[in-house]
Formats: C-alpha cells, sequence, structure tokens
C-alpha cells in the first residue's frame, strides 16, 4: 500500500485542465481577432451542448471515437503508430457491410458475424504492415498511410452498380445493399432521440482494453516492448511477433469503428459514409493518453466541440473555429503533459536529495554519538 | 489500493455514460419552433462540402439563393457540410433550420438523401428541397438533372470540334454522378461520329473526392491527353477544371469544355475564354429560385422536378461565339433528345 500522495493527484488532473484553459484561451484571441465575442460563443456551445438531444448525439459520436481512439492507443502502447486505422476501418465496414446485406440470417447469428467480419477485415489490413515491417523492416507509418490508399482504391473499385454496389433510384448514389432489420443493432430508447447499443460494445472494448494491458503477461510484454525494444528482448520477449499481435490487435479493434455507424445509423456503405474517423482517433488517443478511461474522456470531448460547431455556424460564427479549438487542444495537451512531467520529474529530485540529506544528517549524528 | 481505484475510475465512468444516456435537462428541439414569422420568407441552405465559393455546384445553388434575396425579399441561412459527417451531422444541421421557422430548406447534394428523409418526416409542414437525389416523404421536392443530356451535347460538339479524331473527359472521381456526365458525353461524340476516339479519366476514386479541389491534378490530366494528341478536353470536376482549362489553353487548336458554371466569364478563367468552347451549366439556381417561389406563393412544390433539355435545366453556354459554326447541328441534337428521338443513356 501507497500513501496517498495529495500532490501527485493534483498533478495528474493539472496537466489536462492546464491544456484545456490554454486551448481556450487561444481560442478566445483567435475570436477576438476576427472581430468576435468569445464568450458568448462558449456559452452558446455549453448550453447547447447540455440539451439532452446534444447528449444524445455526443454520446454517439463518442462511441465511433472512443473505438478509434483505442484501436490507435494498442499501437502507441508499443511505440507503432498505426495511422492505417482510417483505411481498416473503411474496408473492414465496406466488407462486412456487403456480407449482411447479401445474407439474411436471424440478428442474433448475423449481427455477431458483420462485427466479426469487420474486425478479421481490419485485422488482416493491419497485418500486412506489421508483417512487412517485422520481415522488410518497412516503418509501419509509410505502410500504413499507403495502405489506407489502397483501401480507398479497392472500395472505389468494388462499390460501383453491378460488382458489390447498387445505384439508388435516383442514380446518383451508390451503395452497398442494405442490411435487413433483423440486422439492426439495439437502440435505447431515450428521448427525443435514442442512443446507440454499440455504446456498451464500446465500453466492453475499453475494459478490455484495459484488462489485457495493465492485468496480463502480454500487456506487460507489450509495454516493455514500447518502452524499450532492447530490454525486452533481453528480458525474453519475441519482439517481432510482439509487433505482428499488437498490428493485429489494432487492426481488430479499428475494425469495430464503422460499426456503430453501420449497424445504428446508415445499414449501409455507400458513398456518404464517414471518411477520415481514423485521423481524429489519432487525436484522441493523444488527448487520452492512452489510458481507456482518459480515451473515453477525450472522445466525449470531441462529440462536444463538434455538436457545438454546428450551433456555431449556425448563430454565424465561423464553423472553422471548433477546428482550431480541437488543434490547440491537442498541441496543449501534449506540451502540458510534457511541462508538468518535467515539473514532477524535479519534484522528485529534490524529494529524493532531501531524504538523502536527512540520511546523511543522521548518520553523521549516529557517528558523533558513537 | 491502486487496482481498486482503477476499478473505481472504471466503473464511475460507465455509470457517468448510463447517466447522461437518460438525458437529462431540456431538449434543444422544443424551445425553439417559431415557424410562419409574419409570412416573410426564410429559406434555409445546407450546401454539400464546399459551400458556397466552390466555382461549380454548390456556387449554382447560392446564385438561386441570391436571385431568391434580392426578388423575394426573403431572410436565409446557409450551413455548409464538412468532411468526414455521418449523417447524424447532416440531420442535425437540417433539424436547426427547420425549429428555426426556416421555410423551404435546401439540402444540396445527393449525400442529404437520408437525413432530408427523417428530418422532413418530423416536420411535416416544412418544404425540403433535395438537389441530386430523390426522397418519398411527401414534403420533399426533388430537384434531378439530366447531366447527362447536356453532356451529349458538350460530345457533339467535341466531335465536331476536334480535327484529331480523339476527344477527352475528366471526372473528377468515379461516382453514379459523375458517370452520368460521362456516358452523355461519350454517347454523343460517338453517335456524331462513330471513329471519334474517348478517352475517359478520373482524378479520384470511391470516397476520394479531392478530385474536386485538385486544380493541379487536373492540369496533370489534361496534359497527359493533349500529349496523345487529344484534342478538346471536357472537364467535370469542379474546381480541379481550372488546372485542366489551364493546360488546354497552353495548346494551340486545342478545345476546354467547362462544366457547372459559364467558366469563360468565371474571373479568374475568363483569360483562357479564346480556348473554352462552352461550358455545360447545370441550373441549380433555377431549381433554388422556383422552389422558393413556390412556397411564397403558398404553392410549395413537392415530388420530384426533373430539369431537363427541355425546360433548359441543363444548357451549352454560348460565350465566345466559338460554336456559330456548328450552332445548327447542336440544335438538331436538342431537338431530338427533346423529343424523345435520341434517348441519352445515364450510366456508361
Amino acid at each position: 500500500m501507497k500513501k496517498f500522495d495529495k500532490e501527485r493527484l493534483l498533478l495528474g488532473i493539472a496537466a489536462p485542465l492546464l491544456a484545456i484553459v490554454a486551448a481556450f484561451l487561444v481560442t478566445a484571441v483567435v475570436l477576438v481577432a476576427t472581430g468576435k465575442e468569445p464568450f458568448s460563443a462558449f456559452g452558446i456551445m455549453f448550453d447547447y451542448g447540455m440539451k439532452s438531444d446534444s447528449q444524445v448525439y455526443i454520446l454517439n459520436k463518442a462511441t465511433t471515437y472512443y473505438l478509434a481512439g483505442l484501436a490507435v492507443a494498442v499501437g502507441f502502447r508499443m511505440n507503432l503508430f498505426n495511422i492505417g486505422v482510417d483505411g481498416q476501418y473503411r474496408l473492414a465496414a465496406f466488407f462486412a457491410a456487403a456480407l449482411g446485406g447479401a445474407l439474411t440470417l436471424p440478428g442474433f447469428l448475423q449481427i455477431p458475424l458483420i462485427i466479426l467480419t469487420a474486425m478479421i477485415v481490419g485485422a488482416m489490413w493491419a497485418g500486412i504492415a506489421g508483417v512487412l515491417k517485422v520481415t522488410r523492416g518497412v516503418s509501419e507509418v509509410v505502410s500504413t498511410i499507403m495502405l489506407n490508399m489502397i483501401a480507398t482504391a479497392i472500395i472505389g473499385y468494388l462499390l460501383q452498380d453491378g460488382r458489390l454496389g447498387q445505384l439508388d433510384s435516383a442514380g446518383t448514389k451508390v451503395s452497398t445493399k442494405p442490411l435487413p432489420e433483423s440486422s439492426h443493432f439495439f437502440v435505447f430508447p431515450t428521448v427525443p432521440d435514442q442512443v446507440w447499443g454499440f455504446i456498451v460494445v464500446a465500453a466492453l472494448a475499453g475494459v478490455a482494453y484495459w484488462f489485457i494491458l495493465s492485468r496480463t503477461r502480454f500487456g506487460f510484454d507489450l509495454r516493455t516492448v514500447g518502452q524499450s525494444e532492447s530490454a525486452a528482448d533481453a528480458s525474453g520477449v519475441n519482439v517481432k511477433k510482439m509487433i505482428i499481435t499488437s498490428m493485429l490487435i489494432s487492426g481488430l479493434v479499428a475494425g469495430l469503428v464503422g460499426m456503430p455507424t453501420l449497424l445504428n445509423d446508415s445499414f449501409e456503405y455507400g458513398g456518404d459514409f464517414p471518411t477520415g474517423i481514423g485521423f481524429t482517433g489519432i487525436a484522441i488517443a493523444l488527448l487520452g493518453r492512452n489510458h481507456p478511461v482518459g480515451i473515453a474522456l477525450g472522445a466525449l470531448l470531441w462529440g462536444f466541440l463538434e455538436r457545438g460547431s454546428g450551433k456555431l455556424e449556425f448563430e454565424g460564427y465561423d464553423r472553422e473555429i471548433v477546428g482550431v479549438i480541437q488543434g490547440v487542444i491537442v498541441l496543449s495537451v501534449v506540451i502540458a503533459y510534457e511541462v508538468v512531467r518535467r515539473y514532477g520529474l524535479k519534484r522528485q529530485q529534490r524529494q529524493v536529495g532531501e531524504k538523502l540529506a536527512a540520511q546523511a544528517k543522521n548518520s553523521k549524528k549516529q557517528e558523533v554519538s558513537a | 489500493m491502486r487496482r481498486v481505484s482503477k476499478i473505481a475510475a472504471a466503473s464511475i465512468a460507465t455509470a457517468a455514460l448510463a447517466f447522461t444516456a437518460t438525458a437529462c435537462g431540456e431538449s434543444s428541439t422544443g424551445s425553439s419552433s417559431s415557424s410562419e414569422s409574419g409570412g416573410k420568407l426564410k429559406i434555409g441552405m445546407a450546401y454539400d462540402v464546399g459551400g458556397r465559393g466552390d466555382n461549380s455546384f454548390n456556387d449554382s445553388a447560392a446564385r438561386g439563393l441570391d436571385k431568391a434575396k434580392a426578388e423575394l425579399g426573403a431572410e436565409t441561412k446557409e450551413l455548409t457540410a464538412k468532411n468526414g459527417e455521418t449523417p447524424a451531422d447532416r440531420e442535425q444541421r437540417l433539424s436547426q433550420l427547420a425549429e428555426s421557422g426556416y421555410n423551404p430548406i435546401l439540402a444540396v447534394g445527393f449525400a442529404y438523401k437520408e437525413s432530408v428523409d427523417k428530418v422532413a418526416k418530423k416536420h411535416p409542414n416544412v418544404t425540403f428541397g433535395l438537389v441530386d437525389s430523390v426522397s418519398d416523404v411527401k414534403n420533399v421536392n426533388n430537384i434531378v438533372f439530366t447531366e447527362e443530356q447536356g453532356s451529349y451535347l458538350a460530345g457533339v460538339a467535341a466531335a465536331l470540334k476536334s480535327k484529331s479524331g480523339e476527344v477527352g473527359f475528366i471526372g473528377a472521381v468515379d461516382n453514379p454522378l459523375i458517370k452520368k456526365f460521362a456516358a452523355g458525353f461519350q454517347q454523343g461524340a460517338k453517335e456524331t461520329d462513330s471513329k471519334v476516339e474517348v478517352t475517359i479519366q478520373y482524378l479520384g476514386t470511391g470516397q476520394d473526392t479531392s478530385g474536386f479541389s485538385s486544380p493541379d491534378k487536373g492540369k496533370a490530366a489534361a496534359k497527359g491527353m493533349l500529349d496523345k494528341g487529344i484534342d478538346v478536353v471536357y472537364t467535370a470536376a469542379g474546381g480541379s477544371g481550372a488546372g485542366a482549362i489551364e493546360a488546354v489553353a497552353g495548346k494551340k487548336g486545342a478545345w476546354a469544355i467547362g462544366v457547372d458554371s459559364d467558366q469563360a466569364k468565371d474571373p479568374s478563367l475568363s483569360k483562357y475564354k479564346a480556348s473554352i468552347l462552352t461550358s455545360v451549366v447545370k441550373n441549380v439556381d433555377a431549381g433554388v429560385f422556383d422552389l422558393a417561389k413556390s412556397v411564397k406563393d403558398g404553392k410549395p412544390r413537392t415530388g420530384t422536378t426533373t430539369y431537363s433539355l427541355a425546360e433548359n435545366g441543363v444548357t451549352l453556354t454560348t460565350t465566345g461565339d466559338h460554336l456559330k459554326d456548328i450552332q445548327a447541328k447542336l440544335d438538331e441534337a436538342k431537338k431530338k433528345i427533346v423529343d424523345g428521338a435520341i434517348k441519352v443513356k445515364s450510366t456508361l
């Protein structure tokens, strides 16, 4: 049992708080510079964000973002930069949607089948980057970015009328065959809008992430490799195997990213399926410091900001302002953590120094008395 | 201790999620439903990605809005989509407009289809205009265009004007809407002169819509075509078209065909107008204005309105009089399409 350290807790809270305050200050300056009154803008965002339908929107958005954040965080913990979550989730959602549209099994069979397909496709796509890194030494940053483009091209090729897609009646939108009613995921019957049931899956994924990383041998190995490959190698961890496995896990989670949208909202993969969530996931993983609870808070904050951006635009503000807030928050988080970490390190050194000095004093006294 | 506190933290977070899920507090929808604000026309406009200022599709809608503002004295509100949106974002945009009393509300772009379906059902007293797609909800006016017919005429003009017998089409992305342009162009060129060779090229695939806003890609594609001996290039790629036109203008005797608005009159492109043969214009502005007017007159238009060649919903521009020598043949082709003697395909 460690003694409860009040100051350490304070330091822990200080970093994110500092970041958010700094972000709002910078945004306020930007707003003033564009000739707008900053505090009414924040007021609008908070007022609107607290409405019940906004809460539902934020939760639903955060469900997707949380999964994206987790997928990226798995790699981060191991010093792997999986930039390819974007391609992985799109390819996964596309094939899952195509399969789901083609089958009409009972829901309790089909829904898990769709989710499983998505996870496997995501894992395989990420696995390519893992194998390339281990066997040919290709940086996963480069290979995953390229795999994103290849995923776009594959989807573009297959999502055509007569292949895996079908044209709508107006002849302007091509999408996969819609999922049968039985494959729609459950929703919480909240009023006026419904909370997507997939939030439960996201929460479970978060618990699994926490458990595997901090309570299993595998998680320990993974974190060790992340901190020092050579040390991990020396202590008998198979680094190559770990790289491939963690890319696969990252891809498995990435496969889930498109599922809330597919199973709770769009029920098909079409030309309007959201893109770019993988990159949002990187920001959210950074924001949450790869911690399951932190990522959840980051995802909720992101959802809140996006909800607010729609309202701000409506009230005559430039909607880009929210993009500025988001960017500044991520930057401030990174900087704030570094500042707090350095301060903590100094404080620790000082404490150790004081202890040593006290010990030296004591021993001197003893010597004298002896 | 640490383990317990972590589990506690995790469960508190879960509980917090669960509590917010029960959605305490009032809804933003109930508070502000003050539609019918004293007879003044309030037009809500939801643009597709790019918004006002894209020199293309959205701008055409914006022109209609400006006209309605000037001639009908309408109050307007313009909102724009961003990249990577979910249907929920588009729904939010339309709902906000509906709840603030805007009527009619125009959704520009086929991506709004699902959102219009949902929001229009919730607001049966508001008229929605959906551009480029078809919704079955009864208070929706679907505004669709026969892009393939206008492109057919462009194909006729290209085939007649080409000296090398090779013409090219550059599309922003290989989606169904752009393929309508390509299909019409190819058919028009081939039916005018079966020996004409038509090359079709896209700047992007699938959801990679960067081809709508990359003049560099347009320029490179057009250069490639010119190098192969193609001497008429039709570009349907939004902002990328500027690059293609620039490249074509650099080669003597080659023609560019523009799209969506009269690009020979575009301030940034007018210096190339000697090389711009014509532009295939899609009159989204007419669709927007007509719907606004019908609401103003108390007879909101619903159902599907097709703006075809017959109603001048799609037209060829004649700035610079480059078409003078072939105008008779174009008029003949147009008449055949309007009469139904020529059926233009909308798919390749």
